[in-house]
């Protein structure tokens, strides 16, 4: 295999006429004036990766890909279809995919991707990483994106029967395929407490944990839809995880700010008093910081846990002691009913041991228990509690209503009170 | 699809565990970092409680790669990284070394490789994003394209730290829009309802499914020409897509009438204010591959205007909060038009409950 090195940076070199469909001047790849375009620029360039990888491999299904992504820029329409390839035993994990026009480009009529599961917070070594490769360029196309929104790896360009095949060879190295349709799909981590020091619990641990557990229905799905977890250290919520996904965990603590008073002290005379001012006591939305005696002083009880002051002082300002999650649910995009923020429906669990872990894919077993009950077809876990209500929620899975469930108490009378 | 010589077990693993995958610093260090710094762009030095230092580069890349991009990655990371590296939500490519000396010759060779180091601190970090032409089967533009186009022209600001605070873009080739909530979106909006197909809608759509997917019910069965049928109310039609994903007989997308809308003020974190969503704030922009100027033009304004008002820290949405749309509108130099006014679910919490006015 040529170096990796050597391979990206070597000029693309004319093959000698290496196939009878190429364009006449040596070239494997047909022209595609409109893509070239894309070329030039300082930002890297995703075609001249593809042309590079399609001039060293001679993978005809580069070369179709590419003249019928060249049309659709021409054409401005799309031109693949889906249907439904998979490996043995697994109802999801591939996104099958055949061109409508592969009378035009034959090379482009089957064009599949694999979702992979990365490890939890996106950590690789490079033995693995290279080895997933080495696997996709034997039997794909060699095009990976790195990562697709639903977290996962996603290997591009495969045909049918070279799927199974290549699925086994993964799997050998500890690869499997994520999800997809409705059922639990793959989650995604921040870095957690493999770098951040505002991780608020072992979020690569619970993420790695809980998807193991609901493995059989994201290879199998057999919900009304699809249900996505998401893991963020901390409020500052990296992963998006209370606007991306059904199930956001995020982390957070219960008691007060811990403060250096020493670094408070230095940043305060490194930036100065107005900083300290304009940039972290006016922007607490709490109004929970003031001077004392000149001194910053937080007001814990008055606290939201927003992060902004942490952000700001990272040296002088830590998250407190004791440490755990709080639960959002319902996070969802545009389609259908319009955007929806995921809400609070636990403020507060402790999550250091096994045994949390355990009680929380309990709770969240309760939860999609009910969802399965309550829920219509098509319909996201949040557009069934904002249907049926959140009190009715709450009664189906046991939980406490809890007033950090609501910014405010209703304002109208109408609900059957008891009598 | 079954093979007879199978002779391998599937192993259900879930996702690959992580263990083998942090530098052994990180490792020591796992869940015990005190603090970090931004030493300079694309850099970050965080200590741990130990006294430890891990370093990181972190740099831009397509996103769309191939396997050669990846082993050149993977040789960086053999060569100065311990043979470590991750990657972040937005597309970035991160170098985890103790070694300080690394630091200066990794970010030159990443650079002589053509990935822009950068995408730290307040910095326009790259574009969450969708597949569009080159994967989806219902987009109606590229992504990867338009994210190429806009990252060009951001280029710089991608590589150093003079925004306000950190801004986040995306993009998506439909209403579903998969690049999410952010700073700045660039979302395709239809503009004509959908062109049915009659010959073979009732062969390749469960029709009770598309029906029951139109969000503002003006989907109906018929007949036409003696086939069992769909037809939408045009009135009713809010051009959202959603019957497409369900029926490919019902083909939204149009070469000329799928424009581009952008919207701004999505927050995902919890830092200040509470998470946002975005509000339009353009719309009926061309779909013009190869370079969308004209998408690119609207956010380069918008970036310009946050650039020179935004205080430390304010985020896009919470700029806008403070100065007010009216002014917005103003210092970007876009139009606000009724189409802008809510109409949807919800619409009322948008209007100004108040006598609160901007002169």
């Amino acid at each position: 295999m040529v170096g990796a090195t050597d391979a990206s940076s070597q000029e693309v070199h004319h093959c000698g006429g290496c196939h009878a469909e190429g364009n006449g001047n040596g070239k494997f790849l047909n022209p595609t004036p409109m893509l070239d375009e894309l070329e030039s620029g300082p930002w890297p360039s995703f075609i001249s990766g593809f042309k590079g990888l399609a001039e060293r491999t001679k993978k005809p299904m580069l070369r179709g890909v590419m003249d019928q992504l060249e049309y659709s820029y021409n054409t401005k329409m799309g031109y693949w279809k889906g249907g439904l390839v998979t490996v043995d035993g697994y109802g999801a994990g591939i996104i099958t995919r055949y061109s409508m026009i592969k009378d035009k480009f034959p090379e482009a009529a089957e064009f599949h991707t694999m979702r992979i599961q990365p490890a939890p917070g996106l950590h690789y070594n490079t033995a693995m990483l290279r080895e997933l490769c080495d696997i996709w360029e034997k039997y794909g196309s060699g095009i990976i994106t790195l990562h697709g929104q639903t977290g996962d790896i996603m290997l591009q360009g495969i045909e049918q029967n070279k799927v199974q095949q290549c699925f086994d060879e993964l799997n050998r190295k500890g690869w499997d395929l994520g999800g997809a349709g409705a059922g639990m799909r793959t989650a995604v981590s921040c870095i957690g407490p493999g770098r951040c020091e505002n991780a608020c619990y072992d979020n690569l641990k619970l993420h790695l944990k809980t998807l193991k557990h609901f493995v059989g229905v994201l290879h199998r799905p057999e919900w009304n839809y699809k249900l996505k977890f998401k893991f963020s250290g901390c409020p500052n919520d990296c992963t998006n995880a209370i606007m991306r996904s059904d199930l956001a965990v995020i982390g957070t603590w219960r008691d007060a700010i811990q403060v250096d008073r020493d670094e408070v002290n230095a940043w305060v005379e490194k930036k100065g008093m107005d900083a300290l001012v304009n940039q972290v006591i006016n922007l607490c939305p709490t109004k929970a910081i003031s001077l004392k005696d000149g001194e910053m002083h937080i007001e814990t009880r008055d606290c939201v846990r927003c992060m902004h002051c942490l952000n700001v002082m990272p040296k002088a300002l830590s998250p407190g002691k004791e440490r755990g999650i709080s639960l959002l649910m319902g996070g969802k995009n545009t389609l259908k009913v319009g955007v929806n923020m995921g809400s609070l429906v636990i403020p507060f669990m402790k999550m250091e041991d096994d045994e949390d872990i355990e009680a929380f894919i309990e709770q969240i077993e309760e939860i999609i228990d009910w969802w399965e009950d309550a829920g219509l077809d098509h319909e996201r876990i949040g557009e069934t509690i904002e249907r049926v209500g959140l009190k009715q929620f709450l009664d189906g899975v046991g939980l406490e209503a809890d007033i950090n469930m609501v910014s405010r108490p209703r304002d109208n009378p109408y609900f059957k009170a008891p009598y | 699809m079954s093979s007879p010589a199978r002779n391998w077990k599937t192993i259900e693993s879930g996702p690959h565990t992580y263990e083998e995958a942090l530098h052994p610093v990180v490792k020591k260090n796992y869940g015990k970092f005190k603090y970090h710094e931004i030493p300079k762009p694309g850099v970050l030095r965080h200590v741990a409680e130990s006294g430890d230092t891990i370093w990181t580069v972190r740099a831009g890349t397509p996103r769309q790669d191939t396997v050669d991009m990846v082993r050149v990655l993977c040789d960086i990371a053999d060569k100065y990284a311990d043979g470590y590296l991750r990657f972040t939500v937005r597309n970035n490519v991160e170098f985890l070394t103790p070694n300080q000396d690394n630091v200066e010759p990794m970010i030159a060779e990443l650079e002589s490789l053509g990935f822009p180091v950068g995408g730290t601190g307040m910095c326009v970090s790259s574009v969450a994003h969708t597949q569009g032409w080159l994967h989806c089967d219902i987009p109606a533009t590229d992504a990867s394209g338009v994210v190429k186009s806009m990252m060009d022209s951001v280029y710089k600001e991608f590589k150093d730290m003079q925004m306000p605070n950190k801004v986040r873009l995306s993009t998506s080739c439909c209403a579903i829009n998969c690049g999410g909530q952010a700073d700045i979106a660039i979302v395709v909006k239809h503009t004509r309802p959908p062109r049915i197909n009659h010959d073979h809608l009732s062969t390749i759509c469960e029709l009770p499914k598309a029906v029951a997917r139109c969000p503002v019910a003006a989907i109906r069965p018929t007949v036409v020409n003696g086939k069992r049928s769909l037809m939408v109310d045009e009135a009713k039609c809010i051009c959202c897509g959603a019957c497409f994903g369900a029926c490919p007989a019902m083909e939204i997308n149009h070469p000329e009438h799928s424009k581009f809308a952008v919207w701004v003020g999505g927050k995902n974190s919890n830092a200040r204010t509470k998470p946002s969503t975005m509000s339009i704030v353009a719309h009926n922009l061309p779909n013009n591959p190869p370079r969308w100027p004209e998408v690119t033009e609207v956010i380069g304004k918008i970036l310009t205007a946050y650039k020179a008002g935004g205080r430390p820290w304010e985020r896009v949405g919470e700029w806008i909060n403070r100065i007010g749309w009216k002014r917005f509108f103003e210092e970007t130099g876009l139009t606000f038009d009724d189409n802008m006014i809510d109409s949807y679910r919800h619409a009322r919490t948008t209007f100004n409950q108040s006598a609160h006015v901007r002169f």
